[in-house]
């Protein structure tokens, strides 16, 4: 089903400066997955050497971060908006 | 001299140089500084340290900054109390109290600003910047035109009265956002990009400015005589303050001037309004959920803790727990620290105070452990808190026959 993936500024050098992909997907870490075939290098900057979701990238479908609904298993219906959000940079103190 | 090696991905390990960098631009984790231990150890001795200045910065060597002469107001070397009375009311037969409301602007937030701004000195920055829930903004204001730099606060706009007057009062450019931390702090980062000759103590230093609260570590461990506790009780908001008093009583270990900090456990403490690191560990998940923040304790009122997982690794690695209290709670337990020990904390002590009880009482600090908790800020800031909570007992004309009949003799005072 297509989806569409926003891509933060510090990663569109992989995506030559474009923000918004549209992709085929059912699932968010499938959308991910794609992402990095047709871009290559994204895995790598997206995923741990376990395959799990790096700790300061969020990923948000619609507006909810995917770690509180079911992580990269979460299912993405028709028209979905995924983000991809590198944590606030530095944070708060 | 420098005993730095550079800074260090916390979660991909690249190397980065020793510059205003923050984040990783492969993975976007946090930098943390890293040490040459045996150039450390090699300058370093429990005598050298001895004979250093009552200051942190006795522990000059162990901080991130080479021989640049520190930017300092004499932050730290508070006293660390033996709290016989308070232990006694919460059934604790060794409790201590850091008492960091004796630094120079009140809070423990001396310690870390004072090595952000001797670090941005020395890269060469003539503007310090940050965000703060209050009491950064009281010490960067007050470094700053201690250090001659020029200062740029952002703040919550319903910040208290004190901490206001104490930014606004050196000088420096203050800047109420309507908003409350979380939407300052996403503020200041976006300046950081955009003004990037300025040093934001909690974006583009942060790394180096998180290095200061190691020093709550070192002066515990030397107050005790060279001796490692068995429990610390922490205030979080951001969770660095926690991160890096684990951080430095392993590095005492490391460079040989305690035996070892194997047992340490270190406990959290958070208000119910602003509890999402309390949460993560009762529902014992790695992922901290950002909360909208809704308490008197707006010190800690971060919803988003850019440092909440470390923090959380660290309690739970330690085997310590964390604990969350009411309003009503922190009040209470502002006046009970005043009326035991003598000391007024601020909102942020009451947290910490609060959680120190629950934590007795359900049994996760055990009766007999050297217990130590840090006060982190003055009661003067937060006065509001208490209003309606602390009157005087009665108010009378000046005549002995009123204070007579106010206070009579059979008043418990005079048996
Ligand atoms: C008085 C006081 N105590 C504790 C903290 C918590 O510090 P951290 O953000 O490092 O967790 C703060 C932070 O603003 C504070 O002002
Ligand atoms: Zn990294």
């Amino acid at each position: 089903m297509p989806i569409i993936v926003r891509v933060p500024t510090q990663l569109r050098q992989l995506t030559a400066g474009v923000g918004e992909i549209t992709l085929e997907a059912q699932t968010v870490g499938e959308a991910l997955t794609a992402l990095d075939v047709q871009y290559p290098g994204f895995g790598e900057r997206l995923f741990d050497d376990a395959g799990a979701l790096r700790r300061f990238v969020n990923v948000f479908l619609a507006d909810e971060d995917v770690r509180f609904l079911e992580g990269l298993a979460t299912p993405t219906p028709e028209n979905s908006v995924i983000s991809i959000v590198p944590a606030v940079a530095g944070g708060s103190i | 001299m420098s005993s730095v090696l550079g800074l260090r991905c916390r979660e991909c390990d690249r190397q980065f140089p020793a510059e205003a960098l923050h984040v990783c631009d492969f993975c976007f984790g946090p930098l943390e500084v890293s040490y040459d231990y045996d150039a450390i150890a090699a300058v370093t001795s429990r005598a050298s340290i001895e004979a250093g200045p009552r200051t942190m910065w006795r522990y000059h060597s162990l901080l991130p900054v080479g021989n640049e002469t520190p930017v300092s107001l004499g932050a730290g070397f508070t006293p660390l109390v033996r709290a016989e009375r308070l232990g006694a009311e919460l059934g604790l037969k060794d409790l201590w109290l850091k008492d960091d409301t004796a630094n120079p602007t009140g809070s423990f937030k001396d310690r870390v600003v004072s090595v952000a701004l001797t670090k941005a000195r020395q890269l060469g920055f003539k503007v310090a910047a940050c965000a703060s829930t209050g009491n950064l903004a009281n010490s960067v204001a007050a470094h700053a035109a201690r250090a001659g730099m020029a200062s740029v606060v952002l703040i919550p706009s319903n910040l208290e009265k004190a901490k206001v007057m104490m930014t606004t009062v050196y000088g420096g450019q203050v800047i109420a956002v309507d908003g409350n931390y979380d939407d300052v702090n996403r503020l200041c980062a976006e300046l950081t990009s955009e003004r990037p000759s300025w040093a934001f103590v909690n974006v583009n230093v942060r790394s180096y400015y998180a290095e200061g609260s190691k020093t709550l570590a070192f002066e515990i461990a030397e107050q005790l005589g060279w001796q490692v506790p068995d429990h610390v009780v922490v205030p979080i908001a951001s969770g660095s303050q926690l991160t890096k008093i684990a951080k430095g009583f392993s590095e005492l270990a490391t460079v040989g001037l305690v035996d070892g900090d194997g047992s340490l456990r270190i406990s959290g403490a958070q208000a119910q309004g602003c509890s999402p690191v309390a949460t993560a560990f009762n529902k014992n998940i790695d992922a901290i959920a950002p909360v909208k923040p809704d308490t008197i304790a707006k010190s800690l009122a971060i919803g988003n803790p850019a440092d909440g997982y470390y923090a959380l690794a660290a309690i739970k690695n330690s085997g310590g727990g964390c604990g969350s209290v009411t309003d009503g709670e922190i009040i209470d337990a502002i006046k009970l620290l005043a009326r035991t020990e003598g000391i007024f904390a601020e909102t942020a002590g009451g947290v910490t105070v609060a959680t120190l009880a629950q934590l007795a009482q359900r049994g996760v600090i055990d009766l007999n452990e050297k217990t130590v908790a840090i006060i982190s800020g003055h009661g003067l800031k937060t006065v509001e808190a208490l209003t309606g909570h602390v009157d005087p007992n009665h108010t009378i004309p000046a005549t002995l026959d009123a204070f007579d009949a106010a206070v009579g003799f059979d008043d418990p005072l005079f048996n």
